[in-house]
């Protein structure tokens, strides 16, 4: 199964999970099975129209989802989708 | 022309010297060059030690605050001796003694939209260490609209990111996060937490990073996102690309002047109480003591996390961590009166909104948390 992996902001809804294996064939896919498992994570991640808010960035490998194919990028079975948040800490 | 170095500067900076990469002629660069930092706090403090070590002939620190206990845990350009100081003094003090021919600025004043032009104009570069999101977007659309490198980092807890936005020669700022995220959904290091070193390491990337910008040697972070990981002790890069649809640096810009960023960030302006949702939802530790003694039922929800109750708690509160209220709506009663609160006041007004949308209306945010708590009502616990 491809994983997530959340950064420590977003952990405390995921029962402190660092990453989680999710279900899916695309970044939408997967991204929808992660705030199925963890509706509480939704808000952070969506907005009400039900799209993915504009901070929140994916990454495959080094690149940016949206520098691929956006939410329909494929993922394999072994791939790692990195969620890198908005932090402010200084 | 560059400036000469003393007898007394060449033995200074004597290990400098003997690098190729900077030599006599880095090192009078360094001396004719000068950097904005944005904070003395935990990333201000390393940058700002460094930039100073190493010669950078004139430095800027822009802070209003005063020096706090709590922040000597990271914030190692201060002291005990400058408790209660500003911080840009004490910053300026310790700067000064570790390198005297250097020129250091201090502002004591919030950096906005009506100062920040003025202030950062005579600097070469920014570095931000600051510790909220609408200065971060200041920072970055002032950069981008006067040409200058924007040194980021950024904390949390064990996590920290840098990078070097410069859109002369790659993206911005906002190309990575062309909006902040809502107000109380990222918390702050004050209520989070953040590991003291964690500020050191990445600033000590910041400080390196602007000394090559200022330089001109190495392979910077432009176009490149670190993300350090403490704890697991990893460092990763992804790459950064511009945004052709970025509202400040593509090619069809919206913004082309400074603006408002608190109402960009949706966050009330400097000299807000922490803690308040409006005034109609706060009730202060005084009020809450005094209402609880004339018999009053109210139920109280501590919204902080399982370990804080180690350094403090009140008697008779039940815990809810924020992360799980959502989910735990089914135990709470909308009739019944309800205090939230957490350490200060952050979390327990997002767990108010919370509330509040779900439909609870006798629910009150105690103002300045548990922290206000042990200092009017039940003096034995810390303040933290």
């Amino acid at each position: 199964m491809p994983i997530i992996r959340i950064p420590t902001p977003l952990r405390s809804y995921v029962n402190g999970q660092g990453e989680v294996p999710v279900r899916g064939k695309t970044v939408a896919e997967v991204m929808q099975d992660l705030v199925a498992q963890f509706p509480s994570l939704r808000p952070h991640l969506y907005n009400s129209e039900s799209q993915l808010r504009p901070f929140v960035n994916l990454f495959l490998g080094a690149d940016n989802v949206k520098e691929l194919q956006g939410l329909e990028t494929p993922l394999n079975e072994t791939d790692t989708l990195i969620l890198i948040p908005s932090i402010a800490g200084g | 022309m560059l400036p000469e170095l003393s007898r007394e500067e060449i033995l200074r900076y004597s290990r400098h010297l003997l690098i190729p990469e900077v030599g006599l002629a880095g090192q009078r660069k360094l001396k004719a060059s000068s950097a904005l930092v944005i904070g003395t706090g935990g990333l201000g403090s390393p940058v700002a030690l460094y930039l100073a070590a190493a010669g950078v002939g004139r430095l800027g620190l822009v802070d209003y605050d005063v020096v706090d206990k709590s922040n000597l845990q990271r914030q190692v350009v201060h002291g005990t001796g400058t408790l209660g100081q500003l911080k840009v003094e004490s910053a300026r003090l310790r700067l000064l003694d570790l390198n005297p021919d250097i020129q250091v600025d201090a502002f004591n004043e919030p950096f906005t939209s009506a100062n920040a032009m003025r202030i950062a104009e005579p600097f070469d570069i920014l570095v931000d260490g600051t510790d909220n999101f609408p200065t971060r977007y200041l920072s970055n659309d002032l950069c981008v609209l006067t040409g200058k490198p924007n040194v980021y980092a950024a904390v949390f807890r064990f996590e920290g990111q840098a990078s070097v936005f410069y859109a002369k020669e790659g993206p911005c700022y906002r190309c990575l996060f062309p909006e902040p995220p809502p107000p109380g959904l990222v918390p702050s290091c004050a209520d989070a937490g953040v590991l003291g070193v964690l500020p050191g390491t990445i600033g000590t990337i910041q400080a390196t990073e602007a000394i090559k910008m200022l330089l001109g040697i190495g392979s910077s972070l432009v176009g490149r996102l670190l993300l350090y990981n403490a704890l697991d002790m990893t460092f990763e890069y992804v790459k950064l690309k511009k945004n052709p649809s970025c509202k400040i640096c593509g090619p069809h810009p919206e913004v082309t002047r400074l603006i408002d960023y608190d109402a960009f960030c949706g966050v009330p302006g400097i000299g807000h109480e922490e803690g308040s949702a409006g005034r109609d939802w706060d009730i202060s530790a005084t009020e809450l003591a005094e209402r609880i003694q004339h018999g009053e039922k109210m139920r109280l929800i501590d919204v902080r996390e399982p370990h804080e109750l180690e350094i403090s708690y009140i008697a008779g509160a039940e815990l809810f961590p924020l992360g799980e209220l959502a989910s735990r709506l089914p135990e709470l009663d909308s009739a019944q009166e309800m205090v939230v609160f957490c350490k200060a006041g952050t979390r327990s007004r997002r767990a108010l909104e919370l509330l509040v949308s779900a439909g609870f209306r006798k629910v009150k945010n105690l103002k300045g948390g548990i922290n206000a708590w042990a200092e009017e009502v039940d003096l034995s616990l810390p303040v933290y």
